[in-house]
């Protein structure tokens, strides 16, 4: 073999490894910023693998009306952080859970996007079926606004917080109570121990 | 004759327990009832029975226990004949002597009033023995005393109003009316001297009429929750009947502090900064914003008002503290805007009223919500604290200022609002069911604005059917009502007392 065949054949070996190593980072990094996307995404699910699955923690009312029960669901395995955070979103939203558990979101509520910053801040855009069909107290509205901020941070762990925006806008609350205007971290206080299945 | 009359009077009166000068009065809003006393070894006693007359109390006898059991609404106090204490309400409480039996009548001592009956009773109920009156109720009664400072001419002397409350004085020659924003006044007459002739309640159960022998003029200074009105009295002068622009007309009083008055001591006007003058009540919700709606269409808005004005009505009869409500009617307001209106008030506290829900009607009881910074924001406020701003003053002293964003003005509060939140919990506990998460913390947007201590108070669930019940009645709101304010009252001392440190 030619010095110039060892050569090509050391290049190509180079650029096959760089191409993999960068698909893994792809995977499994941190998310790149991604746009504001101004139209809906719910009900246009990404490409899911047709048998690949995650095992995700989504989060519904507890039987004691007070706290969150963390309930185990497959959810279809996604290619990016960003579109696994669709995914599992779009299970906490349409779930309706079974008695004794309770939906903590307003039916109808629509993911409108999703994206995740460098910094690990994740924005969960809703429609604002949230609010107008939100039925009021601070109890109601700490669960409604940790169940999607515990269902996004317990499953991706490259996000550390979660700011809910209306419509594509910030919202100073759902329901009067909560403050919605900055990012929120995970809050397990919440959540009852013991309701993982 | 009349003398032999008068000592066979006075020794058939020696012959036995002397009754009291005068029997104490019952003040409420609408009436003033005497409450008949009388002497038991030394002691003065009131009968259980009028006390039940008066109060609507139920009086129950248990003779194989040799005791007696007053009920109000549900609320006990268990007295027996031989011990001086009664249980109120399973707690334990002392009485100067025990009850004891008067032939058919059971006698208590009269500060049972205020030691036993008070604790249980929905509305305010204080005995103020010296002045033989009972307080029911929302009346704004302040305490009034008078002293001469010094004879003179010219004639010095003090009122004092406590608590604090409006007051306009006019004067006249021969005659001052001091007007005092109450329902009436608790005021015994008192030494008069010097060209005061004479002191009394006047024309108005709210206005005293001060008769003197010249001219007057007064100054109301405030300071550590009394009001003050200090007198000066100058006898007439020809000159002053010839005043320019009143011939023959005495001149009209200055309303500048009179000359050689005694000047307020300035650490009182220190510790007046550190008393505190206003509270902030929040109506939650208003307007479009209904909040919770129960099945049956009660609205959580309109409760919130509801008990909002009860609380504001003891507080200021009581504590004569000025009450902001950030609404006082039914409609919408921002968060921002109701932060605002206790910010700019200065107000020492801010509550915000609320009713819950859930989607489990089971849920129910009270809880008391505090802010909870998450790390980046209490970072934020560190970092502000920390560099804050040198600003020079016009004494040439520079000023050290820490600028903390106007919307995390909460921050520098959390502890003093944590010790709120327990003390409202154990106050609310004492009146009302209470959740089994009877204090949460987390972020509540309207809190975090409020640049003093401040909490949110969920008095029930609407969600749940019997809550929802309860919470139209007059018993319960009063009874949230009266929570709060025992709340407020041991906050402010907690606060005050740690201020003095």
């Amino acid at each position: 073999m030619s010095m110039k065949t060892w050569w090509l054949a050391f290049v190509g070996a180079l650029a096959v490894l760089v191409l993999i190593a960068l698909s893994i980072a792809r995977m499994y990094g941190p998310a790149r910023p991604a746009p504001v996307e101004e139209a809906p995404v719910a009900g246009t699910p990404s490409t899911p693998k047709e048998t690949a699955h995650i095992t995700a923690t989504l989060f519904f009312g507890a039987p004691d009306g007070q706290t969150l029960a963390a309930v185990r669901r497959d959810v279809a395995l996604a290619d990016t952080v960003v579109e696994q955070g669709r995914q599992i979103l779009n299970a906490q939203l349409s779930e309706v859970p079974q008695a004794p558990l309770v939906g903590v979101i307003p039916a109808g509520t629509k993911l409108r996007a999703f994206y995740v910053t460098d910094r690990g801040d994740a924005f969960v855009d809703l429609s604002s079926d949230v609010v107008t069909g939100h039925p009021g107290g601070s109890l109601n509205e700490l669960l409604t606004v940790y169940a999607i901020v515990d269902a996004v941070t317990a499953n991706l762990p490259a996000v550390r917080r979660v700011q809910i925006l209306v419509d594509g806008k910030e919202a100073d609350t759902i329901a009067g109570h909560v403050d919605l205007r900055r990012p929120l971290s995970r809050d397990d206080s919440l959540v009852r121990e013991g309701d993982e299945k | 004759m009349v003398a032999a009359l008068i000592l066979a009077l006075v020794g058939t009166m020696s012959g036995q327990d002397s009754a009291p000068s005068t029997p104490l009065t019952l003040v409420s809003r609408d009436a003033r009832r005497t409450v008949p006393t009388s002497m038991q070894n030394g002691r003065e006693v009131v009968a259980l029975d009028d006390l039940a007359n008066l109060l609507q109390l139920s009086v129950k006898e248990d003779s194989l226990a040799g005791g007696v059991t007053v009920s109000y609404r549900g609320r006990t106090i268990v007295a027996s004949a031989d011990r001086p204490i009664v249980s109120v309400e399973g707690r334990v409480v002392s009485l100067p002597a025990p009850m004891v039996r008067s032939g058919r009548r059971w006698l208590v001592p009269i500060e049972f009033i205020s030691s036993a009956l008070a604790p249980i009773y929905d509305q305010r109920i204080e005995l103020r023995r010296a002045s033989r009156l009972v307080i029911l109720g929302d009346v704004r009664l302040p305490r009034v005393t008078a002293n001469i400072d010094s004879p003179g001419p010219p004639t010095r002397a003090t009122l004092e109003i406590t608590p604090a409350a409006a007051v306009t004085v006019n004067a006249d020659p021969g005659r001052m009316v001091v007007r005092i924003d109450a329902d009436g006044l608790d005021f015994a007459p008192s030494a008069t001297g010097g060209l005061i002739d004479r002191i009394r309640i006047g024309d108005q159960p709210n206005t005293l009429l001060v008769e003197t022998t010249g001219t007057g003029r007064a100054t109301v200074t405030t300071a550590n929750n009394v009001a003050r009105v200090l007198i000066e009295v100058a006898a007439a002068t020809t000159s002053e009947s010839r005043a320019p622009g009143a011939p023959g007309a005495a001149p009209t009083p200055a309303p500048a502090p009179a000359p050689g008055a005694p000047i307020p001591d300035p650490r009182a006007a220190i510790a007046a900064t550190r008393t505190w003058q206003t509270i902030a009540i929040d109506p939650g919700h208003g307007g479009d914003d209904v909040g919770v709606r129960s099945a049956k269409g009660v609205e959580e808005k309109q409760l919130t008002l509801d008990i909002a004005r009860r609380l504001r009505g003891i507080v200021e009869s009581r504590l004569g503290l000025r009450v902001i409500l950030t609404r006082d009617d039914d409609r919408a307001l921002g968060l921002d805007e109701r932060a605002s209106v206790a910010n700019n008030g200065k107000a020492n506290l801010l509550i915000s009223l609320h009713v819950n829900g859930s989607r489990v009607p089971e849920t129910a009881g009270a809880e008391v919500l505090h802010l909870q910074l998450d790390r980046e924001s209490a970072e934020v406020v560190r970092a502000a604290t920390a560099e804050g701003a040198a600003l020079p003053t016009i004494s040439g002293i520079t000023r050290r200022l820490d600028l903390i964003p106007w919307d995390l003005a909460q921050a520098r509060h959390l502890d003093e609002s944590s010790v709120l939140a327990s003390v409202l919990q154990e106050e609310l506990q004492r009146q009302i069911p209470m959740s089994t998460h009877p204090i949460r913390q987390g972020p509540v947007r309207l809190l975090a604005a409020a640049n003093m201590p401040a909490a949110l108070v969920e008095v029930a669930y609407l969600t749940n059917p019997q809550q929802e019940g309860r919470l139209g009645t007059d018993d319960f709101k009063n009874s949230v009502a009266q929570a709060l304010f025992s709340a407020i009252v041991r906050f402010r001392a907690w606060s005050e007392e740690s201020q003095a440190q």
